[in-house]
Order: structure tokens, then C-alpha cells, then sequence
């Protein structure tokens, strides 16, 4: 279910009139419960990669398949749908509505999804949970600290049970021990709720808690 | 949580920014009712007046007289209930000239009888020596009819100029010079849109016997048995007097009311042009906020979007939080005119405003459609954006 | 130490979507106010060009226009005999006597009408009243059943075309010729031989009777004299006066309901610029932590953007008095209440109205961009620093 095949991948961006490549034919297999890091220098497509696994964007051409299911067939409506239940995605700038509060934003994917007001914020107060967040539940996030703001969107990414966590430099904006303790969960994520777990990084540390590193450079992966 | 209160908190993110939108749609939309307004009363002074009275005036126009022996003639018609001779005076109060009002000399042993459903006299001194008003009279008039220089006086114009019953004001006669006293004798109110309640009347037979006898009929007004004959009896008189010194024009009073309404011209077009002027213009200001507000949220649209949210509901959200604005705006400007408005009557130079219920809601339906229109454009923008290009935006 | 101009006006074109919404919000309220002061004065500069100050105009004591006055045939003659009237080209005294009524005319392409004033003029009123000129078809023939009509008054009413003719009382009066009045008021009249109309209309009065003074300085002390003679009971005013008079009321009504209208309006555009200014001013935090590290004042960054937002509803004032100029020259009427007569005049913008209109805008941006300014100055300096 939460396996991750990208094939023969290529993404060129168009700028004006110019045609950038920044994926060139790239290959991955990634299994179901696998945690595996990509690094690479800054420019080499890591971020474009990820955004294809997850559905962000689309490839220019080549395949991707998540879960059995070939992405770069579906068209808006119906990858909007299918992102939201498969795919869980963290920031390095946590991305959080600045005007929801810690519960609200966690609830906020769940709006997409038939259940009730009270099913919701029980849903929201269990991955709050996980990641250790339950007292915190009604500050806004410029009240937070960038740890506890990254744990709160590592709950979002959570809430709605996805099989696969795509985390973009998750530690890129955060001190050391607060880093310990994202990859920390992270991890867990991994070994306990066998969530599949595909990391960017540029940190070695960081990367250590992956099974795998994967290296990307000048958009061709590499061992 | 749900995706209304995601909109409502959008809207209150940056409350300044939404209160002034707000505001600005309110004033919009209370000018626009206002006018609307008074677009609706002109049009509905067209149709105040009765079918049943007459106005016979002299063809050239009102500034010309009619002959008295005319009322002879009239009142022998079969079609005729009443005659009553109607004058006007054209005075001024000399303490306060610059106070309009409109002074009639009537004949009243017949114009008030033929005006009896339309007023009621609410005050009135006590007559002298137990005299009667004539039969089919208000016996409240029994002391104005005994008094050839009493005066019946409106409400609001008793309260207007401060006078009180029993009072003896003088009016400077311009038409007719001289000083001319008057004692008010009984006071009344309007029961009916076709006038209103600042008029002075007193008795024709004091302006003829002052006048030593010169003075003639301004206007009959004509009381009918029979309201569908109106528009027959009409050709008839004036085909009747077609060839002689005096030819005349009769018409209903609504019809002689509307002649007067036309004077105004193009008002009503004026009006109309002002008001699309200030839809436009609120339209932009509404147009350019939500603009300024989408462009704020870029990174939270790509994050929306990344969760799942489609373009189409990002879409509907952006125009559902315009159209909430100009709603909620557009609802307080419409309500606030129809209480503010109704009833202003530009110190008596115009009827008393009305805003129509339908003027309120066409109000708020445009309210609305500002917001649609306004918030369509960011909207789009919105819903169009690649989820790439709006995390990019990130500062 | 200000901050330069060139600060304000680049930020103000690199908003050009933000600009222009603002300014043409503003546009459109000025452009209103100039409209209703353009049709306010429209209105008194036809009246106020009607008459001239050369000519002395006699009406009945106590009488506030020509309708309810009456001047006898034997004052007429007393006043038209003195020898301060001055005379005209063919030697005889430059006055008219005037018979002065209105006519109810349908109105072309609206419906109802109004009343249009009749007046019949002694034959050598045309040279008394020099505005006066004919334009198309002849003038009357003195003694015959014939009139001209104003300019306007021909375009806009039935039935009142060269060829036309017009039923007073029993008479038929044949329209021969139109004429216009260098836009003043009597191009809304029609004109006939008072020794004709006299007997139609009213028996043995004149209305007014205007002369044309050999020194028209001397008007104070031909007023004092007449107005003294108690034969006579007449009151005396320059024929220009005594039409200004007559705008007043209706220019005044105007001028208060435009007013009243654009203030309405420009609460609305105030509320829009505040909007914009705001925006800029939280768009612009890191920039104003620049300058303020740079040195200058608080009070200085108010002033910037005071400028600017003034700037914005300047260039809204601008194209707001371009919108108005459209309006110039537009023609249209009224009844003016006062005389219950028709009047036809233009919307006419004045130098005055356009100037007014761009103070008012200036003046909205300074309301506008007040406190969003103050906000920009009191930007602690600790706290803006934080966002560079």
C-alpha cells in the first residue's frame, strides 16, 4: 500500500523562454515501511522529486506509482482526492494557517472528509498525541515554538491516516535538540505506524536515522 | 471546524482591511437605496391623486384665470356631484419670507365636503354663539365657516411656523397685494399621499370681496357621481369651451399632479447614472481589497491545495468570503436607508421619501453580485495557481 | 531629512491594479461633485446672462417676479419719456414693456411638459436686450399674429418649429423665426408684439417695464428717485440682478443635494484608500525598518506616506475632473420654481468646480492615508528590524 515506484522520471521547468531540466531520467523503488533519505546539493531536484512522489506536480514525462496507484494519470479534482488520503506532507517552514489555531489546522485536512464536528477534533486530539502536543491544543502558531509548530504539522500531515510522509527538510529551521526530537518522531512514525517515510535533508545526522540514503546530483540518483 | 468558519476566519484575519471594505460597501449600497428612493417616490407621486376629482383649468396654463360664470355651468352637468373654486394665493409670511408654503382660497362650502375622506381636522376653536357648520361639513368647521378671513391650517405647518389655533397671522399678498389677516380656526392632517398637511386654507369669498369683486376662479376642482366617466367629461367641457375667450384643460387630479412631477425633467435618469456610478466605483474598492487579501494567502493556497483541497473549492471559497463582505455590507446600507430615508422631505420640496422593501432587497442582491464580480478575479487566480509556484512564495 | 518624492511616486506607479482601483474610486466621487456644481452653475450662468447691468427693469413693489407684478400703461409711458433712458439707433428710447405669462407645452421625447414664459416686447427690445439675436426664419412683423421662439426651447418642446403654430386662448400665432441669447435664459422664452398679445393674455398691464440707462452709473440714484414717486409703485433693479435673483433657490438646492450625495460617496472612496495605504504600509514593514536604521524620522516616514496617499487621490482628482469635462456643454432644463417656468441651460464646468474638485480629492487622501501614516511612523524599530 505504501510502496513509492518512480520511473524514468524526467522534469524540465519552463521559465520565459527557457527550458530548465532538473530530473533527467530518474529511477527509485521504494518499499512499503521504508524510511529513506534523499540528499544532495541545492539546485539538484531533491524538493522536485518529492513533489512528484507526492503529487504536487506532475512530470514531464515518465511514471510515478504510489501504492498501486499511477499518479501522473490522475488529473486535478481526482489527484487533489487521492492526496488527500495518501499522502502526508512536511515543510521546512511547517506551512501552518497562521490564523488556525494548533487543533484547527490538524483538523483542517479532515474537512475534506465525511465525518462529523466531534469525529474531527477527537481525530485532531489523537495525532496531537502522537507527537506529544495535547496541551497546547488552542494556541495560535506564532504562539508556538518552531519545534512545537513542526510537531503540530507533522500532526496534520498525520490526521487522515496517510500511508506515505514526505517530510522537506523538516529540521532545516530548527535548533539541534528540537531537531532530535522531529527525527525522533519521524522515526517512530516509522517503526511503529509503518508509515512509509521519505526524507530531504542536507544534514548527515538527520539522514543517519534513514534505512537508506540516496544521493541526488545534477538530477541523476546515485547510491 | 468546518469550511464555513475557514472562511469566516479568513475574513477576520485582517479585520481592519474587512471592516473598511465593509464600511464602504455599506455607504455604497445606502446612497444607492437613497436614490432608488427617491426615484420610487417621484414615480409613485405620479400615482397618488384621485380619479374621481377634476381639475378644470384654463388651456394656456394656471398662471391664466377662469370665469366665475363657468361654476354655473359645470354644476348643472349631470355627471357633476360638486364644484369648488380653488385660488392660488402665492402669499408670504412676512416674518419668516424665506418659509415656503402653499396658500389656497377655496370655496368651501363644497371643497371641503369633496376633501372629507382625504383629511381630518384634528383641532378646532370653539364657533361663537352656537352656530352649526352646514350640513355634509366636519362640524368641527363650525367656526371657520362663520368667519369669512378664518383659516384652516396642516399640522406641520402649525408646527413649522409656531402658530397656534386661534391665532391671527398676516400674509403679504404678491398676486393679490396688500396685507391680508387671518384668524386659524381649525387645524388638519392628511390622511392620504396626494398632499400634505403645510397647506393654508382659507375662504375664495374673502379674496373676492377683497378684491372688490375682480378676482376670478384659478381652478375648479370637480367632484364626479362617477369615476369611469372621467375621461368622457373631460373632452366634453373642454370641447365645450374650445371656441370661447376661456378655452379649457380638464383632467383628473392624479393627472394634474403628475404634470407636475414632469416638470423635474430628467431627473430620474440623473439619479439613475449617479447611482450606477457609485456601484462601479465600490466595485472596484471591493475588487482591489480581495485582490490585496488572495495575495497574502499564496502560500496558504499552495498548502490548502497540497492537502487536497481542490481548485474548484478554493475558488468557491475566495468568492464566498468576497460575497460574505458585500453582503454583510450591502445588508446594513439597504436596512440603514429604508430607516434613515423614509420619510425626509427636503424641508417640503419634495413628497416624503419612501424606500420600497423591493428597493432593500434589489439592494442587497447587487450587494451580493459586487462581491461575486469583485471577488471573481482573485478567485480564479487562486484556484489557477500550481501548488509549486505558491510554496515557492514562501518569505 | 525628507524622504525623497521619487520614493512615493515609484511605489505608487509599481502598484499600478492597486493605484488605479483606488484613484478611479475617488475619480468617480469628484467627478460627481464637479457634476452637480456644473449643473448649479449651469443653471446661474444662464440666468445671471440674462439681462444686462445697462438695463434698469421695473417691476410692481412688492413683487417678487414678473408673474405676480403689474405695471400700468401710464407708468410705462412716465418711465419710457425720461429723459435717462438712453436711445436707440433709430432714434427712439431703447425700452420694453413687457407682458409676461406661461404657457403649459408637451415636452418632445419625455413625457409631460412644463410651463414655457410667453413675452410680448416692444419691437425695439431686440436692441435692448443686444444678446438677443436671430438665428434662423425672420423676425415678427409688428401687429401680426407671429412669434419667435428661443433656441432651446425649440428643440426641446412640441410643436414649436418655424412653420408651427401655437394656440393662445382663441389666437393662433404662427412660429416665424428662432433665436438664440449667448446661452442665457431667454432662449428658453417666446417672444411676440405686446400690442398683439396684451389683449390675448391679461387686458392693460405690463409685466416689467426695461429701459436702457444713458449712464449706467447712475442706477442708485434713478433707483432712489422712482422707487420714491408713489404714483408709480414700481421697484427698480438692473436687469441682470434681477435674473440672478430668480437662480438662487434652484442653485442652491442643486449645489446641497450634490454635496450631500458626493460627501456620502467619498466616506466610501475615504474607506478604499485607507484600505490600499494599509496594505502598503504592512507590505512595506522591512523597507521603513530600512529607512528608519538609515536615519530618518519617524515624522518623516509619516509624511511620506501622507504624500503618497495624497498622491494616489491627486491622480483620482485628475481623472475624476476629465470624466467631468464629458459632461460639459450637456444640455438640458428644468422648471425653476421660483418663476414655475421652464429654464434650459447647460452643464457648465468651471475653472472653480474643477479646483474644487481637486482639493476635495487631496483632501480625502490626507483623511485616507492619516492613519495608516501614523501606523507606519509608530513601527517600533526593535520589532521591524525582526523582519530584515
Amino acid at each position: 500500500m505504501g510502496s513509492v515506484q518512480v520511473r524514468n522520471v524526467k522534469k524540465v521547468y519552463q521559465r520565459d523562454k527557457q527550458q530548465i531540466p532538473v530530473l533527467d531520467g530518474i529511477s527509485l523503488d521504494v518499499a512499503e515501511g521504508d524510511f529513506i533519505a534523499l540528499m544532495g546539493p541545492s539546485g539538484s531536484g531533491k524538493t522536485t522529486l518529492l513533489n512528484l512522489i507526492g503529487g504536487i506536480d506532475q512530470p514531464t514525462s515518465g511514471d510515478v506509482v504510489v501504492g498501486g496507484t499511477s499518479i501522473g494519470k490522475l488529473d486535478g479534482a481526482r489527484l487533489a482526492k487521492w492526496r488527500s488520503r495518501n499522502i502526508g506532507f512536511i515543510f521546512q517552514l511547517y506551512n501552518l494557517i497562521p490564523v488556525l489555531t494548533a487543533q484547527q489546522n490538524v483538523e483542517l485536512p479532515l474537512l475534506l472528509h465525511k465525518m462529523s464536528g466531534k469525529e474531527r477534533r477527537e481525530r485532531a486530539q489523537k495525532a496531537l498525541g502522537v507527537v506529544g502536543l495535547g496541551d497546547r491544543v488552542t494556541h495560535f502558531p506564532r504562539q508556538l515554538s518552531g519545534g512545537q509548530e513542526q510537531r503540530v504539522a507533522i500532526a496534520r500531515a498525520l490526521v487522515s491516516d496517510p500511508e506515505v510522509l514526505l517530510a522537506d527538510e523538516p529540521t532545516g529551521d530548527l535548533d539541534r535538540a528540537s531537531g532530535e526530537e522531529i527525527l525522533g518522531i519521524l522515526g517512530k512514525l516509522n517503526s511503529e505506524y509503518k508509515k512509509t517515510v521519505i526524507m530531504v535533508t542536507h544534514d548527515p545526522h538527520a539522514a543517519e536515522r534513514a534505512h537508506r540514503v540516496l544521493h541526488l546530483d545534477k538530477g541523476v540518483l546515485s547510491n | 471546524m468546518g469550511v464555513f468558519s475557514l472562511i469566516l476566519v479568513n475574513l477576520f484575519r485582517n479585520k481592519r482591511r474587512t471592516i473598511l471594505t465593509l464600511l464602504s460597501v455599506t455607504v455604497a449600497l445606502f446612497l444607492f437605496c437613497a436614490l432608488s428612493g427617491v426615484i420610487d417616490t417621484l414615480n409613485e407621486a405620479i400615482h397618488v391623486g384621485s380619479e374621481t376629482r377634476m381639475v378644470v383649468r384654463n388651456h394656456m396654463s394656471l398662471v391664466f384665470p377662469i370665469p366665475l360664470a363657468m361654476e354655473q355651468q359645470l354644476a348643472a352637468m349631470p355627471e357633476v356631484k360638486s364644484v369648488a373654486i380653488q385660488n392660488w394665493f402665492g402669499g408670504q409670511d412676512p416674518v419668516n419670507p424665506h418659509n415656503f408654503f402653499p396658500q389656497f382660497g377655496v370655496e368651501s362650502e363644497t371643497f371641503f365636503p369633496m376633501y372629507a375622506p382625504d383629511l381630518d381636522i384634528i383641532e378646532a376653536s370653539q364657533p361663537q354663539g352656537g352656530v352649526r357648520a352646514p350640513d355634509g361639513m366636519d362640524p368641527k368647521l363650525a367656526a371657520y365657516m362663520a368667519e369669512q378671513d378664518a383659516a384652516v391650517v396642516g399640522s406641520e405647518l402649525m408646527a413649522k411656523q409656531g402658530w397656534k389655533l386661534g391665532q391671527t397671522v398676516t400674509l403679504n399678498g404678491t398676486i393679490y397685494p396688500g396685507s391680508w389677516p387671518f384668524t386659524i380656526r381649525a387645524v388638519y392632517r392628511s390622511k392620504v399621499k396626494a398632499f400634505n398637511s403645510q397647506v393654508f386654507f382659507f375662504h375664495y369669498k374673502y379674496l373676492y370681496e377683497k378684491s372688490e369683486h375682480q378676482s376670478q376662479a384659478g381652478i375648479y376642482k370637480v367632484l364626479l357621481r362617477d369615476p369611469s366617466q372621467a375621461a368622457e367629461f373631460a373632452r366634453k367641457v373642454d370641447a365645450q369651451y374650445e371656441n370661447s375667450a376661456n378655452p379649457t384643460h380638464t383632467e383628473t387630479e392624479r393627472a394634474f399632479a403628475a404634470g407636475f412631477i414632469s416638470m423635474y425633467g430628467n431627473l430620474p435618469f440623473v439619479i439613475r447614472v449617479i447611482g450606477l456610478a457609485v456601484v462601479f466605483a465600490i466595485l472596484l474598492i471591493a475588487a482591489n481589497t480581495m485582490v490585496m487579501a488572495v495575495r497574502e494567502r499564496t502560500s496558504e493556497v499552495g498548502v490548502l491545495k497540497t492537502l487536497g483541497f481542490t481548485d474548484a473549492m478554493i475558488f468557491g471559497m475566495v468568492l464566498a468570503e468576497a460575497a460574505a463582505i458585500t453582503f454583510t455590507g450591502g445588508l446594513i446600507g439597504a436596512l440603514g436607508a429604508k430607516k434613515m430615508v423614509t420619510g425626509f422631505s427636503l424641508g417640503g420640496l419634495l413628497p416624503p421619501m419612501t424606500v420600497r422593501w423591493n428597493t432593500v432587497w434589489t439592494g442587497v442582491v447587487i450587494a451580493v453580485l459586487i462581491g461575486a464580480v469583485s471577488g471573481f478575479i482573485p478567485a480564479w487566480q487562486a484556484s489557477r495557481l500550481r501548488i509549486v509556484n505558491a510554496l515557492r512564495r514562501v518569505d | 531629512m525628507a524622504i525623497p518624492f521619487s520614493y512615493n511616486f515609484r511605489n505608487v506607479i509599481q502598484r499600478p491594479v492597486a493605484t488605479l482601483t483606488t484613484a478611479v474610486g475617488i475619480a468617480l466621487t469628484v467627478a460627481i461633485l464637479i457634476g452637480a456644481l456644473a449643473l448649479a452653475s449651469g443653471f446661474q450662468i444662464a440666468l445671471r446672462q440674462t439681462g444686462s447691468p445697462a438695463n434698469a427693469m421695473a417691476t410692481r413693489k412688492g413683487a417678487d417676479d414678473e408673474l405676480s407684478s403689474g405695471v400700468s400703461r401710464e407708468t410705462s409711458d412716465i418711465l419710457r419719456a425720461r429723459s435717462d433712458v438712453a436711445a436707440g439707433p433709430d432714434g427712439r428710447p431703447l425700452t420694453s414693456s413687457d407682458v409676461v405669462v406661461l404657457t403649459y407645452i408637451p415636452r418632445l421625447g419625455q413625457p409631460g411638459g412644463s410651463n414655457v414664459t410667453i413675452r410680448g416686447i416692444d419691437p425695439s427690445a431686440l436692441a435692448l436686450r443686444s444678446s438677443v439675436h436671430i438665428v434662423s426664419g425672420r423676425m415678427f412683423q409688428p401687429g401680426a399674429a407671429e412669434v419667435i421662439v428661443g433656441k432651446r426651447i425649440s428643440t426641446r418642446f412640441a410643436g414649436c418649429r418655424i412653420g408651427d403654430k401655437l394656440r393662445f386662448r382663441q389666437e393662433q400665432f404662427t412660429v416665424v423665426g428662432l433665436f438664440d441669447a449667448d446661452g442665457s435664459g431667454f432662449e428658453s422664452e417666446i417672444w411676440g408684439d405686446n400690442a398683439v398679445l396684451m389683449p390675448v393674455f391679461r387686458g392693460d398691464v405690463f409685466q416689467s417695464v426695461t429701459f436702457r440707462m444713458k449712464d449706467p452709473s447712475k442706477f442708485e440714484a434713478i433707483k432712489k428717485e422712482l422707487e420714491a414717486d408713489p404714483r408709480l409703485g414700481i421697484q427698480l433693479k438692473r436687469e441682470s440682478d434681477y435674473y440672478a435673483e430668480q437662480s438662487a433657490l434652484l442653485a442652491g438646492v442643486i449645489r446641497f443635494a450634490g454635496v450631500f450625495i458626493t460627501l456620502i460617496m467619498a466616506v466610501g472612496a475615504i474607506f478604499g484608500a485607507m484600505n490600499t495605504m494599509y496594505a502598503a504600509v504592512g507590505a512595506r514593514t522591512r523597507e521603513i525598518a530600512t529607512l528608519l536604521v538609515l536615519g530618518f524620522s519617524p515624522f518623516s516616514i509619516m509624511v511620506s506616506f501622507m504624500t503618497e496617499s495624497v498622491l494616489l487621490a491627486l491622480c483620482g482628482g485628475v481623472i475624476g475632473c476629465l470624466l467631468s469635462l464629458l459632461i460639459n456643454g450637456i444640455q438640458t432644463g428644468t422648471t425653476n420654481f421660483q418663476t414655475f417656468s421652464e429654464v434650459a441651460f447647460s452643464f457648465q464646468v468651471t475653472p472653480q468646480a474643477l479646483v474644487t474638485g481637486l482639493i476635495f480629492s487631496g483632501m480625502m487622501g490626507v483623511v485616507g492615508g492619516f492613519l495608516p501614516a501614523i501606523r507606519a511612523a509608530n513601527q517600533p524599530l526593535a520589532r521591524a528590524l525582526r523582519a530584515l
